[in-house]
């Protein structure tokens, strides 16, 4: 019988309710008295010289209250970048100003130049098309190895190169590495690209600025997974407004998958508009404008090499990755390929050597940040798909090779040679139940019946590990990082023992409401109905980083266990008081606290009213009141892992790859509400089968994006994907926070890439195509059929 | 988008008069046209709406059996009362866009615009159907004049569409991975007196007729026939999503399914 | 500016639009119903689906004035009044059809029109009828599973895929 509540309990969600009967509250539904609308003028075109912009006309046109252009802001900040990375020469990486509209010159198609506030959305627009620019067109820079090529025009002349960083790690080993691979049995090499995405959560980015001149106080509404750090951002750093006088409000959120993580300018925009206006002003995506200005993700183009020695043993891992930065380094830019890429790229295995070599480049193109996975989708994709390789190569079967480099249970903690700890794990454990749950066995009969059919069918598997719930501060800092990376909660206890628990944590799908207040309800015995999660809003909650990175339980959720055990600890005070015992025999069960070896106890309500209504109370000893905050930073990161298979189709005749089966099996830890997993890893193994088969974003040579709507971006659809095999039960608890638990979020896109290429690849050779041993992402049915007719 | 006067007329003569007005554009279902103003594409001063015009809508057989439907009669529509009469035409319409567009989308609509990568215009060639207009009849043959060109006169409007019923039709089509509009879509349609193949979605001349293919389905109506037949890639669109090459090949795997499909 | 009459969630509506107003404009901006959103401006997504008629539409894709004598049931609608849930509504909650919600308005309404037109549609009926509604967050299994389910179908095979 599985719990019906509590920690482990696959409870119904909660916030599925407003959700479901239209009552949810994103930010394009806030519509405040007096709003005015604000659209941008963007450059059409992906580099060049303003030479003037003409305003005259536009702010003529009815409705139209300003347009704005960088003299607007010329006493403001750029948007900050959150990561400093230091290249191989010591140096810091070279960081552009990102300015609110741009400052002289535009650097990719949909960069902002004006922007519009008029009495209506339709009025704005009309004024902005009005909006005269004079550019002078200069020649863009798409390519990363052409935009590094002598004599490349420059993204921002006055750094003087377009590489933002070379980066090397862990540089004192390149010689150890560059000598094992002279002397081994075998090399594997294989150059690929791990195509750029679109995020496109369903909710196109939104923001809704608001001042009160009375109190000089600032409210953001916006489409943001951290509230917190955007006020922090652009408080500190753009527009100088003090913390204490700017809110930040992140209601429902429709999705994010790392796209609204960053600050982006169009915050500020409407943050600063709304002052110099004295109006709210919102500011609405359209999805066009969201393809073209929300922070792409991926696009590196890397050439891996892996030296075995003649039965398969990794010796050694050399790779060299080109990684797109885009037009401006966003928030975590700079982090993405470095230290969420280079620290992965050990993967399950042994393998003693690694050196990663990464030079991150400008291009006249969309900044390029965080996406689900972040990093470790990348170091995923190139060891999964060289082991791949190198099996075939070797005669070695894939599983096996794999095996005979797991690290092995008994080496936990292991230390790898790319600086991170794994705390704990078993991946043999997870391949055995994959093996099961994917029917490995049976997967011969499969092809047999497909081949009836004209059908290539092929079997991928892969492994994957990931580092979640970055930390601890102290270390990410000496890395670069420009922030702390803990988390908070506040645990407030009103008096008649209801719980609020405000999370710097921030949900947008996760179902942080629903399994939150599974875990503060299981600690204290009450039923989950007992406890409100507060989150998205800096006025009512402390200091914290925010979702994503798969952190949020791990860290989030720690804090507010402390933060729990924190009121646990002083109620047993209060209690012992009130029932005249010392508090070491207080013990609390069931919403209930009684002393130890007898049938004395009182209830968590009367305990509660006690804090409160101090009447009988030990004043002397302890302050009335039951609320208690907590901060969280973990002494490592966490480490999900597990193994996945994936079974296609192709078919010869038009390349069409059909995903027939699908199957998970992972160690999250512990966790705490199994079907908020389920649903994350289905969501996951969705991007990620859609970035194998379906999506990239494509700009021609001049800089124009020519995936821009969903005509021409591949989203997954429901008839583009299979029903799911999903298994959690390989656990082994993360030894390091108080819940055990890893973290699941980004899980199902790090790990199912390979897998659908590996399956792709193996059903061609299977077939007979046994030229193929490689095609690029996204495996469109073009894309295949031509790489089956060379 | 721009704004413009909305007017509904309930008589096709009133839709015409309203469609004399300076550039007044009539507008169907809206499935194609509404999104392309959204961007600021297409900007009507007046926009002349066909959806209350009783008599362009609904499906009825003619006396000589040919299956005529009305301009503006919706794919879903379609797909429900052409399900027992004309199956090819059925499924075609059942398979275009998602059920919320062919509760919207109009064949009318759809032949008017001539997109290269539209289902109908396979459909309509592929049947040598007859388009009626409020001033005449244009053979299918006739009708489509290259990419998003028709041979319609400005104020004309399609009223109906007739299609006579061959003894065996099916429609195959390759979907684009993103639109889901047809990267290639052949429609075959065997008569008494020969057979018919429809490409759409893979010329740059939109949808045209595949003659080899016919004269070979001529002489044997079976999907071997096609097999040794060649496409050239001349003159095939090419794009994100597809080479000429690939468009070429899958002229030739579509309509061989589509004769499949039809036996 | 033409007026527009509709009965929306059974309540008779007048309003001046212009010409250019969307549906989902009107409803959104016009009435407040918030529930029904704009995720893309390609109809593709379907996060604005509605029934105008009894029939699915894509609201961001039709004039508000076309609607004019219409009857147009939104999200809001086929929630029961007394403020619980309706069996499919109640189906993409108990089989974890949603997570962030922003497309599960449109999500609903699909599934409502298809359940109406076809009460025990296969799961691949189901996928194929969802060909115009794009959600980022569930991979789909959960919402065909859900609507599997609202038909009253057994699902439990499901849970061990």
């Amino acid at each position: 019988m599985p719990k019906d509540h509590g920690i482990g309990a696959p409870m119904k969600r909660r916030e599925d309710v407003r959700f479901l009967t239209g009552k949810g509250r994103y930010t394009d539904d806030i519509n405040l008295p007096g709003q005015a609308y604000a659209v941008f003028v963007r450059s059409q075109v992906a580099h060049g010289r303003i030479r003037k912009i003409d305003t005259a006309e536009a702010e003529a046109m009815p409705g139209v209250l300003k347009v704005f252009t960088s003299a607007d802001f010329a006493d403001k900040g750029g948007v900050p970048c959150g990561w400093l990375v230091t290249g191989r020469d010591g140096q810091p990486m070279r960081e552009p100003k990102h300015p609110i509209l741009a400052e002289g010159k535009v650097r990719y198609v949909g960069d902002a130049i004006a922007a519009v506030v008029a009495e209506t959305p339709e009025q704005a627009r009309d004024a902005a098309e009005a909006v005269i620019v004079d550019i002078e067109e200069l020649p863009a820079v798409i390519d990363m190895k052409a935009a590094l090529a002598e004599g490349a025009p420059l993204v921002h002349d006055d750094l003087g190169s377009n590489l933002c960083y070379d980066w090397g790690f862990v540089e004192e080993n390149r010689a150890a590495v560059d000598e094992a691979f002279a002397k081994a049995d075998h090399v594997t090499t294989l150059e690929l690209v791990n195509n750029r995405l679109v995020p496109n959560a369903m909710e196109p980015r939104c923001a809704v600025g608001d001042y009160n001149v009375a109190t000089g106080d600032h409210t953001l509404y916006t489409t943001s997974q951290n509230p917190h750090v955007i006020r922090l951002l652009m408080g500190a750093f753009v527009l100088s407004i003090p913390e204490h006088k700017l809110r930040v409000v992140a209601p429902d959120v429709g999705g994010g998958f790392g796209s609204k993580i960053f600050h982006y300018v169009e915050e500020a925009f409407v943050t600063q508009a709304a002052k110099v206006l004295g109006r709210p002003v919102k500011w609405t995506a359209t999805r066009s404008e969201a393809f073209m200005t929300d922070a792409h993700g991926r696009d590196h183009v890397t050439r891996i090499e892996l030296a075995l020695s003649k039965d398969g043993e990794f010796q050694a891992i050399r790779t060299e990755t080109h990684a797109n930065m885009g037009a401006y380094l966003s928030t975590f830019a700079p982090s993405i390929p470095t230290w969420l890429h280079g620290t992965l790229m050990a993967g399950n295995y042994r393998t003693p050597l690694i050196y990663v070599n990464v030079k991150a480049v400008f291009t006249n193109t969309v900044p390029v940040d965080a996406y689900r996975g972040a990093g470790r989708p990348e170091a995923t994709y190139q060891l999964e798909r060289v082991i791949d390789k190198a099996a075939r190569e070797l005669g070695i079967d894939p599983i096996e090779i794999r095996r005979k480099n797991f690290i092995k249970p008994d080496q936990f903690p292991y230390q790898t040679p790319v600086a991170v700890v794994y705390d704990t794990g078993n991946y043999d454990a997870t391949m055995d139940k994959l093996i099961e749950i994917a029917d490995i066995a049976g997967f011969e009969k499969r092809r047999e019946e497909s081949a009836k059919r004209g059908l290539l069918r092929g079997l991928g598997v892969n492994c994957y590990i990931e580092a979640c719930g970055i930390a601890p501060s102290n270390l990410v800092g000496q890395l670069g990082a420009r922030a702390g990376l803990y988390e908070s909660a506040t645990v407030r206890v009103n008096a008649t023992g209801g719980l609020v628990v405000m999370t710097g944590s921030h949900s947008h799908g996760q179902g942080h409401e629903t399994s939150f207040a599974q875990v503060v309800a299981d600690m204290i015995g009450i039923p989950e109905d007992m406890v409100e999660i507060v989150h998205g809003d800096t006025a009512n909650t402390p200091m914290g980083m925010g979702t994503y990175g798969s952190r949020s339980l791990a860290v989030g959720g720690s804090a507010i266990v402390r933060a729990t055990q924190k009121i646990i600890a002083k109620a047993k005070k209060i209690a012992a008081h009130l029932l005249e015992a010392s508090e070491a025999d207080i013990e609390l069960k069931d919403g209930k606290f009684s002393v130890a070896g007898t049938d004395r106890s009182v209830a968590w309500g009367d305990v509660c009213l006690a804090a409160y209504v101090p009447h009988n109370y030990p004043l002397e000893e302890i302050e009335p009141g039951l609320e208690e905050t907590a901060f969280y930073d973990p002494s490592n990161f966490t480490y999900p892992a597990g193994a996945y298979a994936c079974e296609v189709e192709v078919d010869p005749e038009t390349g069409k790859v059909t995903v027939c089966s699908f199957a998970a099996a992972d160690d999250f830890g512990n966790v705490v509400n199994p079907m908020i997993v389920e649903g994350q890893v289905h969501g996951g193994l969705a991007q990620g089968i859609g970035q194998a088969l379906l999506e990239g974003a494509v700009y021609d040579e001049n800089g124009q994006l020519l995936t821009g709507s969903f005509m021409d971006y591949a989203m997954p659809r429901a008839d583009d994907l299979p029903f799911f095999k999903v298994d959690h039960s390989c656990a082994t608890p993360c030894t390091h926070n108080p819940l055990g638990v890893k973290g699941c979020g980004e899980a199902g896109a790090i790990g199912s890439p390979p897998a659908v290429v590996n399956a792709v690849i193996d059903a061609l050779q299977r077939g007979g195509y046994t030229h193929v041993t490689h095609i690029d992402m996204p495996l469109t049915p073009a894309r295949v059929w031509a790489a089956m007719q060379r | 988008m721009y704004n413009f006067d909305f007017v509904k007329p309930t008589t096709l003569q009133d839709a015409i008069a309203a469609l004399s007005r300076d550039e007044a554009m009539p507008l169907a279902g809206g499935q194609t046209l509404i999104p392309s103003m959204k961007q600021r594409l297409a900007a009507p001063s007046v926009l002349v709406s066909l959806t209350g015009i009783p008599e362009l809508k609904g499906v009825c057989r003619a006396d000589d059996g040919a299956v005529c439907i009305g301009a503006a009669t919706t794919h879903a529509e379609i797909a429900r009362e052409t399900a027992a009469i004309y199956p090819a035409i059925a499924a075609l319409a059942g398979g275009i866009g998602d059920p919320a567009v062919r509760n919207r989308g109009t064949i009318g609509g759809s032949l008017a615009n001539n997109d290269p990568s539209a289902c109908w215009p396979a459909g309509v060639l592929g049947s040598g159907a007859t388009i009626v207009t409020n001033t005449r009849q244009i053979a299918a043959d006739d009708f489509f004049q290259g990419m998003f060109t028709t041979a319609l006169e400005p104020g004309e409007i399609i009223t109906e569409i007739r299609f006579p019923v061959p003894e065996a039709a099916a429609y195959a089509k390759f979907e684009q991975p993103a639109s889901r509009f047809a990267l290639t879509g052949a429609f075959v349609a065997k008569f008494a007196d020969g057979v018919r193949v429809a490409i759409t979605g893979a010329s740059e001349g939109g949808v045209f007729r595949w003659r080899e293919a016919e004269e070979a389905l001529g002489a044997s109506f079976s999907p071997e026939a096609v097999d040794g037949l060649s496409v050239s890639a001349d003159g095939m669109i090419g794009d994100l999503h597809g080479t000429p090459e690939y468009r070429a090949n899958l002229v030739r795997v579509m309509t061989r399914r589509a004769v499949a499909r039809a036996q | 500016m033409p007026q527009v009459t509709m009965t929306v969630n059974g309540r008779q509506v007048m309003r001046e639009v212009e010409g250019r107003t969307l549906l989902v404009q009107f409803l959104r901006e016009g009435l407040g119903l918030t529930g029904t959103h704009v995720g893309c401006d390609t109809s593709q997504c379907g996060a604005c689906v509605v029934h105008v008629d009894g029939k699915a539409v894509k609201s961001c894709t039709m004039l508000a004035a076309e609607a004019d004598g219409a009857e147009v049931t939104t999200i809001e609608g086929v929630t029961p009044a007394d403020g619980g849930m309706n069996p499919v509504q109640k189906a993409f909650q108990d089989h974890h059809g949603l997570q962030c919600g922003f497309c599960t308005p449109g999500m609903v309404m699909t599934a409502t029109a298809l359940l109406a037109e076809n009460p025990r549609p296969s799961p691949q009926e189901i996928r194929d009828a969802l060909e115009g509604n794009i959600c980022r967050c569930t991979g789909y299994h959960n919402i065909v599973k859900a609507i599997l389910a609202a038909s009253g179908q057994d699902v439990s095979a499901l849970a061990a895929e």
